[in-house]
Parts: C-alpha cells; structure tokens; sequence
C-alpha cells in the first residue's frame, strides 16, 4: 500500500503555510484522537494526497499540485492548533 | 522557469496503437488508494442503483453471480501515468444491470464502500465498455484492488473505475467525485490526456 | 528556505554495491534538523518534472548536505540519481522539511532507532548529531537488512565498537553476518526489548523504512507499553 505519514507533505505544504505545518497538531473530530499532522496517515495518487486521522481514517485534508495550480481542502477536516511566537 | 536536469527523461515510451500519450507500460499491478482498503464480506456486500426518480434495484453478491457473466481482456491506463496490458477480468456487464431501468439521466455517480466516490456519463457504462468486476485473473479479485468487486470502465483512467464498490446514482446533473473534485479531470480519457482541469 | 533552490552535485560515494550517498552543495543552506529531508525536483528537457523526497543522512557540512539514495528496479528517479547525474550538474531542492520526525539536540530522554532497510538514512542523521555532542542522551539503533553486504554507512557505525551510550543491534532477515547469535528473520518483539530502553524509560522512539516494515514495528512497540505519541514513524509508502 501506498501509505505514507504527514511527514511526507512537509514539502508541498510549505507552498501554502509560512509555518511549518507537520509540526502542528490535530484534533479529530470524528473520534478525538490528537495527532500531529506529520503523524496523520497519508495516500496519494500522482501529485494529490489525501491525510487522514491514523485512528479512525477521517479525512483530515486533500492537497494536489495540478501543473500551476495547487490544490487544498480542509473540508470539515477540524483545525490545525500551529504553536508560534509572540 | 525550472532548470533542466542533464539527462533526466520521462520512463515513458512512444505512444502507439496500445499507449496512450505520456504512459509506460508495467508489468506490476501498482495499489493506489485515497483511503484503508474496506473489509466487505461478500456475505453483506450489496450493490445499489438508484434513478432520478429515487427507483431503486439493489443485488446481493448470489444475485449478481446469478447474473450472466463476461470475460474481457484489456488495457488498464493510470492517470499517474502506468499502464498495464492484456489484463484478464470477469464479471457482469453493466448493459445488464440497466437493462429496462426507466431513466432520462446522462450522468452516473458511483459511491464506494470506505467512502470514495466518482463520475461519468451514463452514456459510458453502457454498450458494453463498462463491467462491475469480481474475477481478476481467474481469482477472486484481492480487496487491495477493490475486490469482493469494482467498477471497471477501461476506457477511462483507471481512477474511474472505483474500487469497492456499492452505489450507482443515475443523475440529470453531473457533479464531481473524490478525484474529480480535486483538479481532475471530469471526464479522464487517456487518449486525449484529460488528466487534469483544464486538459 | 522556502521554494526551489539550485544545489549542485559535489561527489558521489557508495554506500553499498547499489546504493550511493549524493553530496549537493545549496549556497544559503541554512542548517536542519536530523530527521528532516528535501524535496529533488527534476526537469526533463521536455518539461516533464519528477519531485520525490529524500531523507537528509547527515547534520550539514557548511552549504553541503547528503541524501543516500537506493536505487528502484525501473524507478524512474531513483536509478538516474545513482548511475547518470553527472558531478557538477545542477539540480532543484526545496528544504530542509518537516519538524515532526526529527530529534533536536536538547531533548534528554533515550533514543530508540529501528531501521528497516534504506530507512537507515534518517535514523543515522540523529545518530550522527548525537555524535556530535560531547555528552547526550543513549542512542541505540536496531537496524534490520537483508544481508550483510546490504549495510548502509558501514564507517560511521563501525566507528561506535566499544561504546556502549551509542551503540547498534543489527537484525538480519535473509543471512546473518559470521559470528552473529541472533537467528535470521524479520523484527520480533526482543529484538525491540533493550536495558535501558523500555517503555519505563520513556525513550523517544523513530521508527523508518517501508510501510510494513514500520507498521510491524510500530505495532511491537506500542504492545510492549510504548505511548503511541512517542513513537514516531517515517513509511517510504
């Protein structure tokens, strides 16, 4: 299976945040388990991904880059809490 | 504009007769999925259809095995860019599952169990390019490829043809599946290279 | 750093008969973490582009960072980064990336590495920054190949005979090395079982290489009494 961890997003991800985003955590809305997103369970097809929660398998969010455009849906994927300074 | 890599090609061969614009030819059969592979026991595996108008017929796996069965052998193309030859399938046309359903719809929306979803035109399942399938090379189709059964639509890209499959809703409206939503292509036609939006 | 940068291959050494550590110097580096990795983006002449990521295998030398790369029957990435890119020659990275699966050099508590095959390279990254420091933290590695020969950054970890703060298990699961006690097979629950580096201690644990691989160790560890959230994971998918 092509499964791979939240880690593996760190790089397309950083075209969106200025943060880096694997180390944020997530709340799962469907079943409550904490996770960061670098530990969510990813599956791709091309250049889309899909996280999802490594308990209950909700989608946490969807990410492609199609050629010029990149392509990002938090849905009702629950939010990311991101710890920063100041 | 991005600096070339001295010598880097594309693993792709020359299209021809058999391959389609920008594919290679495999001889594995890769596993992709947007999800877990679901656990469906042909015991409680159902297959929905459902019409515009909310008519439903539903098959139990001994109802669709009662149903005639087909043997095919065909091309698989993957949107992420393998393509696999001769592959040997069987399972029941899907001329027969809507053989006499009442319908003006031009849009199929297939449901998947584990959640995945898809669309195409009604048009595209019928007159025999379309199959839900159960038998992957004279075995039981492994549920990593969408077994107890899938939709198998050849002609498109392969992410048409969902995996695990439970629900066929004929619609007036077209609306975008998992894939679709996310910057594919609408339709996928591997000879015209729909991949994405916009292609 | 953030978008794509030009690095430009400086060397090329060998890690194994078939796999091969590429050194790429990226004016501007601005440092990593061990743990961390970049993404390669390749360009075809056509415009075709390939991104694939690698684990960084060592803490940054100046502007030079290393990626160790194995190369995949057929892979389309993997073989040309081994056999055809040329010394001298350009290509794009995008790093360093991810803070989730890396150690940070102040952490104090037990660190527990488990490899599996190429999954070595970021795992030997904290073992090397470990190294680093005169005094840290017990690393041990359990590093699980097929066979002898197959062994990654052989020097490196032969280097750590006689200590016993830094120190490495090897699991083989086709052929063992001469002399070797542990019979050959896949990662079992002793193997992961280590004085000093129960689930009592709290270590910190990384487990990396491909998706089985991982999801086996990561099932042991977690039965033996392991909090889930310190077991972190890296799946090559």
């Amino acid at each position: 299976m092509p499964v791979q961890d939240g880690n593996a997003l760190a790089g397309p991800l950083s075209e969106v945040f200025a943060v880096e985003v694997t180390s944020a955590w997530r709340l799962c809305p469907g079943c409550g388990t904490d996770s960061t997103v670098g530990a969510l369970r990813v599956y791709t097809m091309g250049t889309a991904a899909v996280a999802r929660c490594p308990h209950c398998g909700e989608i946490a969010f969807r990410l492609a880059r199609h050629a010029e455009t990149l392509w990002l849906d938090f849905g009702g994927g629950g939010a990311l809490r991101i710890p920063v300074t100041g | 504009m991005a600096a070339l890599t001295p010598g880097f090609r594309a693993r792709r061969r020359a299209p021809g007769d058999r391959l389609p614009p920008g594919q290679f030819t495999t001889e594995g059969f890769p596993v992709l999925s947007a999800g877990p592979t679901p656990v469906v026991g042909t015991d409680r595996w159902e297959l929905t259809l459902t019409t515009e108008t909310g008519d439903r017929r539903s098959w139990t796996w001994s109802r669709l095995m009662a149903l005639p069965q087909d043997d095919l052998t065909t091309d698989l193309h993957c949107v992420t860019r393998w393509s696999k030859f001769d592959t040997r399938w069987g399972g029941v046309s899907l001329d027969v599952l809507l053989e006499g359903v009442d319908t003006h719809a031009t849009y199929a929306w297939i449901e998947s169990y584990g959640g995945y979803t898809t669309n195409l035109p009604l048009a595209d399942l019928r007159d025999g390019k379309a199959w839900i399938a159960h038998t992957y090379d004279g075995r039981p189709l492994p549920a990593e490829h969408g077994g107890p059964a899938r939709l198998l639509v050849p002609h498109l890209y392969l992410w048409k043809s969902a995996k695990w499959i439970s629900g066929i809703q004929l619609r007036l409206t077209d609306q975008q599946g998992f894939w679709e939503s996310l910057g594919y292509h609408d339709y996928g036609d591997p000879w015209r290279e729909q991949r994405t939006w916009g292609d | 750093m953030s978008g794509w940068t030009v690095a430009r291959l400086v060397a090329r050494t060998k890690e194994s008969d078939t796999a091969r550590t590429l050194h790429l110097q990226v004016p501007g580096w601005p440092g990593h973490l061990a743990g961390q990795h970049i993404d390669v983006r390749l360009t075809a002449d056509d415009g075709y582009q390939a991104v694939r990521s690698y684990s960084l295998s060592a803490p940054a030398d100046g502007d030079q960072v290393a990626i160790s790369v194995q190369p995949a029957p057929y892979g389309e990435v993997s073989p040309y980064l081994v056999e055809e890119f040329p010394e001298g020659a350009d290509i794009e990275v995008r790093g360093p990336l991810g803070g989730w699966f890396v150690w940070r050099p102040d952490r104090t508590e037990p660190v527990l590495l488990v490899a599996g095959g190429s999954g070595v390279a970021p795992l030997v990254a904290m073992l090397r920054a470990r190294l680093a420091l005169p005094d840290g933290p017990a690393f041990r590695l359990v590093y699980s190949l097929r066979r002898p020969q197959e062994r990654w950054f052989g020097d490196s970890l032969d280097a750590l005979d006689g200590r016993s703060d830094v120190a490495v298990d090897y699991a083989y699961t086709r052929e063992a090395a001469p002399g070797a006690t542990r019979p050959v097979g896949r990662v079992r629950q002793e193997d992961l079982l280590i004085d000093g580096f129960t689930p009592a201690q709290r270590p910190l644990c990384f487990v990396c290489g491909p998706t089985a691989f991982v999801e086996h160790c990561a099932d042991i560890l977690v039965a033996l009494g392991h909090r889930p959230d310190r077991v972190r994971t890296e799946r090559f998918g």
